[in-house]
């Protein structure tokens, strides 16, 4: 079993030094697979989450539907934006693979296919701006897997289950935790920095236009990218949210189970309920 | 037969999109199928249940499922061009939006024909992210998630087969992992579904065949 609570991962990273190290040792321990072989494989995840963003910057993505595709490319020609080049890179990063996901590319789901975007579009732009290396980029997905195993044990990664907040949330809350190590800070500012991710996008119903994994999808791992690296400033300043990591993840469970079957992936409720969402006749498309 | 969860499970699988369940679930439960077949089925005719009928074309899942019968992988980029594929490799697909009464949302029937007369149904669904289970062989109840290597032995129900399947493999030192044994009838065809650790050689499996009363053995492997 993967850790359940982001309290007994942080027992763990006091031993281990890290989050990160946490996590490989307590995969390596139930898998049986060496400790190495383990970071090679991350190594493998990491390549093809760069592959996605190079893939999906050029603008040769466009969905089956034909309804996304063509906005990383766009925001990489416009060029840095008010919030500077990192931001407008760290958006693009998520819409490229985003947008990959959706013209059937090839992705690391993190969690899900549908949030694939935002680890990308945190943590790659994170080590570009940093200058960090594949080592730490490895080391931050363990911490960002992590994150995603304590969730997926105490509430959900599934849209069908818990509503976007589950998908969205959860990734955002993992780039965080992952991003705030990355930066060299100590385990516990990780746990603000997912708390003040989530708790940003606590209640976000999953209403795909279509039922299809574009709109929102596509543009929602942008948005829930910039909510992560909200996360992330707060919590290096210092920043802390009073209510522990664990809790915040419950709460975002009974929410999820509070959410009507009509803002849980059913294309029924939400933006997908909306008259020019109706109109769009997609599965004739 | 629950899975543990890995990292590798929440920062991954490696998959072409967009959905796990929808386009990554289905060309497992595609593979499954395929190798419970045994081979490249020439017709296949699926039934489209629930979320997979009313969104599973703009999710690829018609595609996906194609594309595990022909073999391809989860992160095959050659998913998108399944139906292309198919009809190079000789196999006819139809597809039909069935209700299949009380079951997982995302759910699909198979029925496989060979160039033979040998034909197999199957029932399956896909859980969410990627996780999957097969929940009908022919006429019998399984739950096959192509986690592990599984062995299918289809035997006749009388006594002494079980032992005689368990014994080979514990002198070929294969570790079971799990175990289901279902039957049509008492006295009639039986079916025994077994987990194992690490795939059955090929001399376990000469074994087994050649034992009274088995019928006919497949191996599946992890998908």
């Amino acid at each position: 079993m993967a850790y359940t609570s982001f309290a007994d991962l942080l027992v763990a990273a006091e031993e281990h030094e890290t989050l990160a190290a946490a996590a490989l040792h307590l995969e390596a321990l139930e898998t049986g697979s060496a400790p190495e072989d383990l970071r090679a494989r991350m190594r493998t995840t990491l390549d093809v989450m760069r592959s996605a963003v190079a893939d999906g910057r050029s603008g040769r993505a466009s969905s089956r539907s034909g309804l996304v595709g063509g906005d990383a490319a766009r925001l990489t020609a416009a060029g840095p934006g008010p919030a500077g080049p990192f931001f407008t890179d760290s958006l693009a990063a998520a819409l490229a693979v985003a947008e990959v996901n959706a013209s059937m590319g090839r992705i690391v789901a993190a969690p899900t296919g549908g949030a694939s975007g935002v680890l990308p579009g945190v943590l790659l732009s994170l080590a570009e701006r940093t200058e960090a290396d594949d080592d730490a980029l490895v080391d931050a997905l363990f911490t960002a897997a992590a994150v995603g195993g304590i969730i997926a044990a105490r509430a959900s990664l599934s849209g069908a289950a818990g509503g976007c907040q589950a998908e969205i949330g959860s990734a955002a809350a993992m780039a965080a935790a992952a991003g705030v190590e990355m930066l060299g800070r100590e385990p516990s500012v990780s746990g603000h920095a997912a708390s003040l991710a989530l708790q940003g996008l606590l209640g976000l119903v999953c209403d795909p236009v279509g039922g299809l994994v574009e709109v929102p999808c596509v543009v929602r791992n942008a948005t829930g990218t910039a909510v992560a690296l909200a996360g992330i400033e707060m919590a290096r300043a210092g920043i802390k949210f009073p209510i522990p990591f664990d809790e915040v993840v419950d709460a975002m469970g009974s929410v999820g189970r509070s959410l009507p079957p009509s803002l849980r992936e059913t294309a029924i409720g939400g933006l997908a309920g909306t008259p020019t969402a109706r109109n769009l006749n997609l599965e004739d498309s | 037969m629950a899975r543990q969860r890995s990292v590798f499970d929440i920062v991954g699988p490696v998959m072409v999109g967009p959905s796990s369940s929808h386009t990554a679930g289905a060309v497992r439960l595609g593979l499954l199928a395929r190798a419970v077949f045994g081979s490249t089925p020439a017709c296949a005719r699926i039934g489209l249940h629930g979320s997979f009928a009313s969104t599973g074309r703009g999710h690829g899942t018609d595609l996906a499922l194609t594309a595990g019968l022909l073999g391809l992988a989860p992160d095959d980029l050659s998913i998108r061009d399944a139906e292309q594929l198919a009809a190079e490799a000789g196999l006819e697909i139809t597809f039909d939006i069935v209700d299949l009464g009380q079951v997982h949302p995302n759910t699909a029937s198979f029925e496989l024909s060979g160039p033979d007369d040998h034909t197999t149904k199957l029932q399956g669904s896909s859980l969410g992210g990627g996780d999957v289970m097969i929940t009908q062989i022919d006429s019998y109840d399984v739950e096959v998630t192509g986690e592990l290597p599984l062995l299918l032995v289809a035997h006749l129900d009388r006594p002494g087969e079980i032992a005689a399947v368990t014994a080979v493999l514990a002198e070929e030192s294969v570790n079971v992992a799990s175990m289901q044994v279902s039957r049509e009838r008492r006295g009639a065809g039986a079916l025994m579904l077994i987990e194992t650790d690490v795939p059955v050689g090929t001399a376990a499996l000469d074994r087994i065949s050649s034992a009274p009363g088995v019928t006919g053995v497949r191996v599946v492997p992890s998908v």
